[in-house]
């Protein structure tokens, strides 16, 4: 698996910021290198800046300060049509004029490719997205995950080293997200190419990703892959943004290496938690834990904390049940438990005690 | 139910009889509902009063069209075909002149068709209409008719003189009466005669004024009716004496017992008797038509042919009046079409006008080649403008829309008159063109009163209706397709022409269709600064309605730009596509 903080970077971002209004920075300080032929989505909520970084790239917006290199070359002053990225639009973009296979000739054409290998390129484009035989129809006569694959298609044909995709499969349903994202990112493997995935849902980032940059306010909150960004978070909001999470407020009372004493807002009970984004004693400090590393009455050894809970409201979900928990006088706790022959289905109003193992409880910044 | 278990004898609802149905409906090609009525006649059945109450809650404004825009437009197109004035005011001519050859002056029966249809026509006063009617097609006749018309009436007295000469009773009303009125009729006269004398005694013994209007005998006389005998013995006194019997009554109100016959009349019976006809008649009535009968073989003949033509007018005699009226004899014509195309209708079939009257084909030329660069021009300046509107911000855009829509605040006449005074020799732009160098004083561009004027004004006034269209089109276009085009590696031509212009394409149909329609047809502007040679067909269309009143061609001008307008937008629909067309 490529990594992207080797010295060979495809795609850098240097020092980059952008303002639309020479008032509000929408992007802060942007530094991201990007490796050849990795998978790297930027995730986060609408206005965040992630999309903005994404026309940067391609370069329908301009950096208002700093460098965007490509293969080592300064693009900042070099126009969309030299730039030869490819790009996936949320709302495909395909070309309501002309039909399919012109769609795909588009690209070729403009890049003066003759006739016969025109032809040979589209045919295997469109049989790389299984849409072989539409080359006749109009868009207009496709449905929307079929479209999505010829838009697709459309951006690989002239065969770039760079796509750039922006929230491709946001207008489509959930079952054929789930196949349009096992299949590009099947392709950007196969093909080699580098990608760059711009969306807001945190699933579909986890599921396709090399890694995943999440964007805040401007900046990158945390750039790291997959499982990393969703067991060890560096900061609360990457946190609350990824998955679900139980999020305690309190105060580091003692603070070691590899072991805090947190202060519980609520009730004043004390726990144990991993530092990672706390500087020192005294330091207010917000506590999360993942819903499903949390156990019932639990039996952890004598490291581990327990906590005194009722139980507010327990939802069946099939594979999960899901329990709301009254937690250091806060009633938004979740846990989760697999739906096991053996599991206790809890009903509200029953008080239990719960518990994890420090490492999974993580002090963050509040 | 002896036989219930067998599945073909099942007539309820099964899964196999619904197959069996499906088949049946395959083989016969039609699908059927639950209850085995066609699908298609039980949807209809559904439907219906869907349908009428829709029909009935648009029916006010339907018929408010029909008759506000769809009778007009019938009525126009009918007119440009109408031509029942010859034959109606000439009915006895019209048909005499089936056997004319078509040259020289046709035979005396013509002439004496003529003479009685004129004669009723003149007391009618239709004669005049008729006259400029066919002035159209030939110059003069309407003086003719006019002359004819005074001396009309005159036609027959030397006749009458000889029949009062053979017996006296020929002057008095009551002869004629005993001859043509229906028994009926003269005892319906005597009955209201008696009812107005008693309601006069009445009146004439009421003492207060009041009384008197009150009982004031208002009954107008009962309507001649002619007898059986007068129309089978005497045809052609017995028709001219039903008209002037009800013209007297009618147009003059008063009675034909009381009134002395026309001149023409006498003629009639002349020619009635010599033909040997005025048998059936009984008692005093027989013998005063035998005596007259056997008279007139003595009487001195007089010919209308050469009356007419020697004492009226000599024209009677030409080729061309009898031409025309027998060319636009029958009720319906294609001679006002036939004008429109520089052509007209003679006796001896389709000819072309004369060189110095061919104006409308280039008229026609002219208004589809003026309209075609008004619409270029239209979509040049336009599209730019379109293209710039759509692309800025929603504040800036609106501010300049509005200044787009301006235009349409100011008069039309006022923006037409701004235009004079901005293209005249001695105007704004001429004196800005001699400033700066380009145009010597001497030779200062001609820009007003010709076809030039005209294409700048117009294309000015009709340019908002290229602009909306357009901009409401392309502000449909999402910025996205350009994006992606230049992502694929389009300049920034190539993506415009590409993709953008492709999609902007409905608009510029939308706004073409406009523009043209209502450049084809518009009359103010070029009647104001069009001249002699920047004027359309529409202003000819003008002058045919309101001063030469020759309405007939004025609709037949009408229905060909109509038409006209139906081929371009046929052709359009072929070439481009009408659902090509969109207005956002």
């Amino acid at each position: 698996m490529p990594d992207g903080s080797n010295s060979q970077a495809f795609v850098e971002f240097d020092r980059v910021q952008k303002s639309y209004d020479g008032e509000v920075l929408v992007v802060k300080d942007l530094n991201l290198a990007v490796g050849r032929g990795e998978f790297l989505t930027m995730l986060g909520p609408s206005g965040s800046g992630k999309t903005t970084v994404l026309m940067m790239l391609a370069g329908f917006e301009t950096a208002t300060n700093g460098e965007i290199r490509l293969g080592g070359k300064e693009i900042n002053n070099i126009p969309p049509h030299k730039r030869g990225i490819g790009m996936v639009f949320q709302n495909y973009a395909l070309f309501p004029h002309m039909s399919v296979a012109e769609n795909l000739s588009f690209p070729l054409e403009v890049r003066n490719i003759g006739k016969s290998e025109r032809e040979g390129k589209i045919k295997r484009a469109l049989d790389m997205v299984q849409m072989g035989d539409f080359g006749g129809r109009r868009p207009a006569q496709l449905s929307g995950g079929q479209q999505q694959r010829i838009a697709l298609a459309r951006a690989l044909v002239f065969e770039p080293e760079l796509v750039l995709m922006d929230e491709p499969l946001g207008a489509l349903d959930k079952q054929l997200r789930e196949t349009l994202q096992f299949e590009i990112t099947n392709l950007a493997h196969e093909l080699g190419i580098t990608t760059v995935y711009v969306t807001h849902d945190q699933t579909e980032a986890l599921t396709m990703s090399d890694r995943v940059a999440v964007f805040d306010d401007g900046r990158i909150q945390q750039l790291a892959p997959p499982d990393d960004l969703y067991e060890k978070p560096q900061n609360s909001f990457v946190a609350q943004f990824i998955g679900e999470n139980n999020a305690l407020r309190g105060t580091v009372t003692s603070l070691s290496k590899d072991r805090c004493v947190v202060k519980l807002d609520g009730t004043g009970e004390q726990i144990d938690a991993l530092p990672v984004n706390v500087a020192k004693e005294g330091d207010k400090t917000l506590v999360s834990i993942r819903p499903e590393r949390v156990e019932f009455n639990p039996d952890l050894g004598e490291n581990a904390h327990t906590l005194d809970a009722e139980v507010m409201e327990f939802v069946y979900m099939g594979d999960v049940f899901r329990t709301r928990l009254k937690v250091a006088g806060r009633d938004d706790f979740i846990v989760k438990t697999r739906n096991r022959a053996d599991q206790v289905r809890l009903s509200p109003g029953e008080k239990v005690k719960i518990g994890w193992l420090p490492q999974d409880c993580r002090a963050l910044d509040p | 139910m002896a036989n219930a278990t067998d599945p073909d004898s099942y007539t309820g609802a099964t899964p196999d009889n619904a197959i069996r149905d499906a088949d049946r409906a395959e083989k016969t090609g039609q699908m059927l509902a639950a209850d085995g009525t066609p699908l298609k006649t039980s949807l209809a059945r559904s439907l219906r009063a869907q349908k009428l109450r829709a029909l009935m809650l648009i029916a006010p404004l339907l018929i408010f069209i029909l008759v506000t825009f769809i009778a007009p437009i019938a009525d126009m197109l009918f007119r440009s075909v109408e031509n029942q004035i010859v034959s109606e005011t000439l009915p006895r001519t019209v048909q005499a002149l089936d056997s004319w050859d078509g040259e020289g002056a046709p035979d005396e029966e013509t002439f004496r068709a003529l003479a009685a249809d004129l004669t009723i026509a003149t007391e009618l006063k239709n004669h005049t209409r008729l006259g400029s009617r066919l002035n159209y097609e030939t110059t003069g006749i309407s003086s003719l008719f006019r002359q004819t018309g005074r001396d009309v009436d005159e036609i027959g007295e030397g006749y009458m003189e000889q029949f009062i000469e053979l017996d006296e009773a020929w002057e008095d009303p009551a002869t004629w009466m005993t001859l043509m009125a229906a028994d009926s009729w003269i005892e319906n006269r005597a009955q209201w005669a008696s009812d107005k004398a008693e309601a006069e005694a009445a009146q004439d013994a009421a003492t207060t004024a009041a009384e008197a209007i009150a009982l004031e005998f208002t009954d107008p006389e009962p309507p001649f009716r002619l007898n059986d005998i007068a129309s089978d013995a005497l045809p052609r006194t017995a028709s001219i004496f039903r008209q002037f019997a009800r013209i007297t009554q009618t147009e003059n109100e008063d009675s034909p017992a009381e009134e002395e016959p026309w001149a023409i009349i006498y003629q009639a019976l002349y020619e009635d008797l010599s033909a040997g006809r005025g048998d059936g008649y009984e008692g005093q009535a027989a013998t005063l038509i035998d005596e007259a009968r056997s008279a007139v073989v003595g009487f001195e003949d007089q010919s209308i042919k050469d009356y007419f033509i020697n004492e009226i007018d000599e024209d009677w005699g030409s080729t061309e009046v009898w031409g025309t009226i027998k060319a636009f004899s029958s009720p319906y014509t294609a001679g006002y079409f036939l004008a429109s195309a520089d052509l007209q209708l003679t006796a001896q079939g389709i000819e072309k006008q004369p060189e110095d009257q061919q104006i409308y084909a280039l008229l026609f030329k002219r208004t589809m080649f003026m309209s075609l660069t008004i619409m270029f021009s239209c979509i040049l300046l336009g599209y730019p403008i379109a293209f710039l509107l759509s692309n800025l911000p929603m504040r800036t855009s609106n501010m300049l829309l509005i200044l787009v829509l301006l235009p349409f605040w100011t008069s039309l006449l006022v923006r037409t008159s701004a235009w004079k005074v901005l293209l005249q020799q001695q105007g704004v732009i001429n004196d800005i063109l001699v400033w700066i160098g380009l145009v010597a004083d001497n030779d200062r561009l001609q820009l007003i009163n010709n076809q030039t004027g005209t294409i700048i004004a117009m294309t000015h006034i009709l340019l908002p209706f290229m602009i909306l269209p357009l901009y409401s089109v392309m502000k449909t276009i999402p910025p996205y397709y350009v994006r992606a085009a230049k992502s694929l590696g389009a300049t920034n031509w190539t993506a415009f022409w590409r993709v953008y212009f492709p999609q902007s394409v409905p608009g510029i149909g939308a706004g073409s269709i406009l523009v043209f329609i209502l450049s084809i047809g518009y009359y103010i502007t070029p009647e104001l600064v069009g001249g002699t040679t920047g004027t359309f067909i529409s202003n000819r269309i003008a002058y045919h309605i309101s001063s030469s009143l020759n309405w007939g061609l004025a609709a037949a001008l009408g229905s060909i730009l109509l038409a006209l307008v139906l081929v371009l937008y046929y052709l359009y629909d072929r070439i481009v596509g009408i659902d090509n067309v969109s207005l956002g």
